[in-house]
C-alpha cells in the first residue's frame, strides 16, 4: 500500500502554505508568464492566427493611399506623396484599435471550453489571466506596427524621426492595452466571439471613420469636430503625425495618455471583477 | 454539525457541507446540500441531469459562491478562504479542462508553473504524470489530436499536479465508450490507492459501484438518500431481472402475480412498459432461481430474460417511487425528506 506515502505528502504541500496564500509579485509574473508562453504556442500551433496581423497594414495600407491618396493628396495641397506622410501616422494609431478588438473574440472562445474552470480553480491571481492576453496581443501590435512601417516606406514614407516613431508606438501601446480592457469585459460578458465582434464593430467603426485618421477634419461639420477634436483616436492620429513628421504634439499628447488612463482605470477593474464572478 | 478547524492532516471529514443553497432565478440548483466525505475516500453523488451536481462541485472548486449553508474543504471555508482551499484541490470538469490547441507536455508545465512549482520540478512533474498517465508519446502532440480517453487521462494528470488532498471528478466518464470508461477508472482506483480523496459525480450506478465508498444521492438540489454502496444496493434491490415475456399482452399479468409472489428484494416489482419487460429487484441467486422457477410453473413463455444492475432511473424510482427528474409526482416526497434533514 502506498497510503502511508502519498497521506504525509499531500499535507506537506498545504502545510507549506503561508496562512493567508497571498500572491507575491514574482508569483504574478510567473503565472502571467506560464499563461503567455500558452498562447505564442497557439500562434506556433496555428500560423495563421497571425495572418491579420501581417496583411491588415499591407492591405489598408495600400487601399488608402492608392485609393484616396491622390483625391486627399490634393486637398491637403500636395499630392499623393504628401498623403503618405499624413495617413502612415494615422495607420499607426487605427492597427492598435483595430488589433485589440482581437483580444476580446479569442477570451469569449476561450470562456466556452473547460480550461477557463481550470485556471479559475488554480491559486493564481485572478488578473494573470487578462494581463497575458493583453501582453501577448500588445506583442502582435508591434508585430503589425513593423510591417506596417516596412510597406509605409516602400511607398514612400520618410521616417523623419527615429525617437518619434519610438513614441509613438508607445503611446498606441499605452493606448491599446486600455482599449483591450473593454473589449476583454465584452469577451467576458457576451455569449460568443461572434457578438464580441460585432459589437467591437459598433465601438470602432464611428471612432475610427469620425477621426483625423483618414482625412483632415477642417471639413468637416462642426459637430462632428467636436467629436473628433476628443475623440482619442483622433488625437492619437494627430499625436503620431506630431511625433512623426513635427508639428505641435503636447495636447493631442496628453489627451491620448488621460483617455488611455481613465480608460483602464474604469474597465480594468470592471474586466477583474466580470472574471472574478463569471459564472 | 460541527464547526471544524482541525487540521487538513487530522483524519476525519475531507469536505463538509451544510445546508448549502443556490439559486439560479426559479431553478434551485441546490437546496439545502449537506455532505461529508471522509478522508481517503470516494464520496458517489449520483444524480440525474440537473440534479445540482455540477452546481455543488463548482462551489468546492470556489468557482461560485453559495447563496446559504456552508462549506469547507480540508478545513478551508469555500467563500473566506478560497486562495488556501484553491491550493489543495483537484478538480476534472464534465469537459476536459486542457488546452487543445497545446501539446500535452504544454499543458502539464503551464500548470505546474501556475501552481509556483519551479521551472525543473514543473518540467520533471510533467515528465513524470506523462508517464504515469500513459501518455508519454503523445507529449508532444497537440491535444486536439489526442482520442477522448487520453484527453480525460491527460485532464486527470493535470488535476494531480498539485498533489491535491481532495479531487473532483465531475462526470469523468459522460460520453466515452465502455473500453475507455474502464481505462478512467483503472487510473481513478490507483489514484484512490494512494490516498486521494475523492468526489466523484456520476450519473451511472456501475460508475459509482466501481469506484465509491459511499453514495449521496441527489435529485433537483436536495439530498435524497445516503450510505454505503451496499445499504443502498440493499434498498434498491442489488440486481434487477428484465423478463421480458413473448406475448407482451401478458406483461401486466405477469407483473401483477409476481409481485404477489413476493419473491423480489426491498423494492417492488415494476413494469417498463416501452421496452415490453417486468422488473424484479432480487437481493440473491437464490432469488433469481426462484423466480425462473415460478415462471416456469406459471408456464409462461418468455422472450428474455437478463439481469442487470440497478439504473439510476430504478435506484430513483425504488428509493423515491418517482423517476430521476420527474417534476409532477415528486415534490411532496422530496418535502418530507427535507423536514427529516
Amino acid at each position: 500500500m502506498s497510503t502511508a506515502t502519498a497521506t504525509p505528502s499531500s499535507t506537506a504541500t498545504t502545510a507549506a502554505v503561508p496562512g493567508d496564500a497571498r500572491i507575491t509579485l514574482r508569483g504574478h509574473l510567473r503565472h502571467t508568464g506560464a499563461l503567455v508562453r500558452r498562447n505564442l504556442l497557439w500562434i506556433r500551433q496555428d500560423p495563421e492566427s497571425m495572418f491579420d496581423a501581417l496583411l491588415m497594414p499591407v492591405v489598408f495600407t495600400l487601399l488608402f493611399v492608392y485609393v484616396f491618396g491622390g483625391s486627399i493628396g490634393q486637398a491637403l495641397g500636395g499630392g499623393q506623396d504628401q498623403y503618405v506622410q499624413y495617413v502612415i501616422p494615422g495607420m499607426v494609431a487605427m492597427m492598435s484599435m483595430t488589433l485589440s478588438q482581437g483580444v476580446g473574440t479569442g477570451f469569449s472562445e476561450d470562456f466556452n471550453k473547460g480550461v477557463m474552470d481550470r485556471f479559475r480553480s488554480l491559486p493564481i491571481g485572478r488578473g494573470s489571466v487578462l494581463f497575458a492576453k493583453i501582453t501577448v496581443e500588445l506583442g502582435r501590435m508591434l508585430f503589425a506596427t513593423a510591417v506596417l512601417m516596412i510597406v509605409a516606406v516602400l511607398v514612400g514614407f520618410d521616417i523623419t524621426s527615429w525617437p518619434g516613431l519610438f513614441a509613438t508606438v508607445g503611446l498606441s501601446a499605452l493606448f491599446a492595452s486600455s482599449i483591450m480592457w473593454v473589449f476583454l469585459t465584452l469577451g467576458v460578458v457576451l455569449k460568443n466571439a461572434q457578438s464580441v465582434q460585432a459589437m467591437g464593430f459598433l465601438v470602432l467603426f464611428p471612432l475610427q471613420f469620425g477621426s483625423s485618421i483618414f482625412a483632415p477634419t477642417q471639413s468637416m461639420p462642426g459637430w462632428l469636430q467636436h467629436f473628433t477634436d476628443y475623440n482619442p483616436l483622433s488625437t492619437l492620429a494627430d499625436a503620431a503625425r506630431g511625433l512623426m513628421i513635427g508639428g505641435p504634439v503636447a495636447h493631442d499628447l496628453w489627451v491620448t495618455v488621460g483617455w488611455s488612463v481613465v480608460i483602464t482605470a474604469v474597465m480594468a477593474p470592471v474586466a477583474i471583477h466580470k472574471f472574478r464572478t463569471k459564472n | 454539525m460541527t464547526r471544524i478547524d482541525n487540521k487538513p492532516s487530522g483524519a476525519g471529514s475531507a469536505v463538509t457541507v451544510r445546508g448549502l443553497v443556490k439559486h439560479y432565478g426559479e431553478t434551485k440548483a441546490l437546496d439545502g446540500v449537506d455532505l461529508d466525505v471522509r478522508e481517503g475516500t470516494v464520496m458517489g453523488v449520483l444524480g440525474p441531469n440537473g440534479a445540482g451536481k455540477t452546481t455543488l462541485v463548482r462551489i468546492l472548486s470556489t468557482l461560485i459562491t453559495p447563496d446559504a449553508g456552508q462549506a469547507t474543504v480540508a478545513g478551508y471555508d469555500v467563500v473566506r478562504q478560497p486562495r488556501q482551499l484553491r491550493r489543495v484541490i483537484g478538480l476534472t470538469g464534465q469537459y476536459a479542462s486542457v488546452d487543445e490547441k497545446i501539446p500535452g507536455w504544454e499543458n502539464l508545465y503551464m500548470i505546474g508553473r501556475l501552481l509556483d512549482l519551479s521551472r525543473k520540478d514543473a518540467r520533471a512533474r510533467a515528465d513524470e504524470l506523462l508517464e504515469r498517465f500513459s501518455l508519454t508519446e503523445a507529449a508532444r502532440r497537440p491535444v486536439s489530436t489526442y482520442s477522448g480517453g487520453m484527453r480525460r487521462r491527460l485532464d486527470l494528470a493535470a488535476s494531480m499536479i498539485g498533489h491535491p488532498a481532495v479531487l473532483y471528478l465531475d462526470e469523468p466518464t459522460t460520453g466515452l465508450d465502455p473500453r475507455t470508461r474502464n481505462e478512467v477508472w483503472d487510473e481513478v482506483k490507483r489514484m484512490v490507492g494512494e490516498g486521494v480523496t475523492v468526489l466523484l459525480t456520476t450519473q451511472y450506478m456501475e460508475e459509482a459501484e466501481q469506484l465509491a465508498h459511499e453514495l449521496t444521492v441527489v435529485d433537483r438540489g436536495k439530498v435524497i438518500a445516503g450510505g454505503g454502496i451496499d445499504e443502498l444496493k440493499a434498498k434498491v434491490g442489488g440486481r434487477t431481472l428484465r423478463i421480458k415475456p413473448a406475448d407482451p399482452v401478458q406483461l401486466r399479468p405477469l407483473a401483477g402475480w409476481l409481485d404477489e409472489l413476493g419473491i423480489t428484494g426491498l423494492a417492488s416489482t415494476t413494469v417498463d412498459a416501452e421496452g415490453g419487460a417486468v422488473l424484479v429487484p432480487i437481493l440473491s441467486d437464490e432469488q433469481l432461481t426462484a423466480v425462473v422457477g415460478a415462471i416456469t410453473a406459471r408456464g409462461v413463455t418468455l422472450a428474455s430474460i437478463t439481469t442487470e444492475l440497478p439504473s439510476l432511473d430504478e435506484v430513483f424510482l425504488s428509493l423515491t417511487g418517482h423517476r430521476a427528474g420527474a417534476p409532477q409526482d415528486a415534490r411532496p416526497a422530496d418535502d418530507r425528506q427535507e423536514v427529516a434533514v
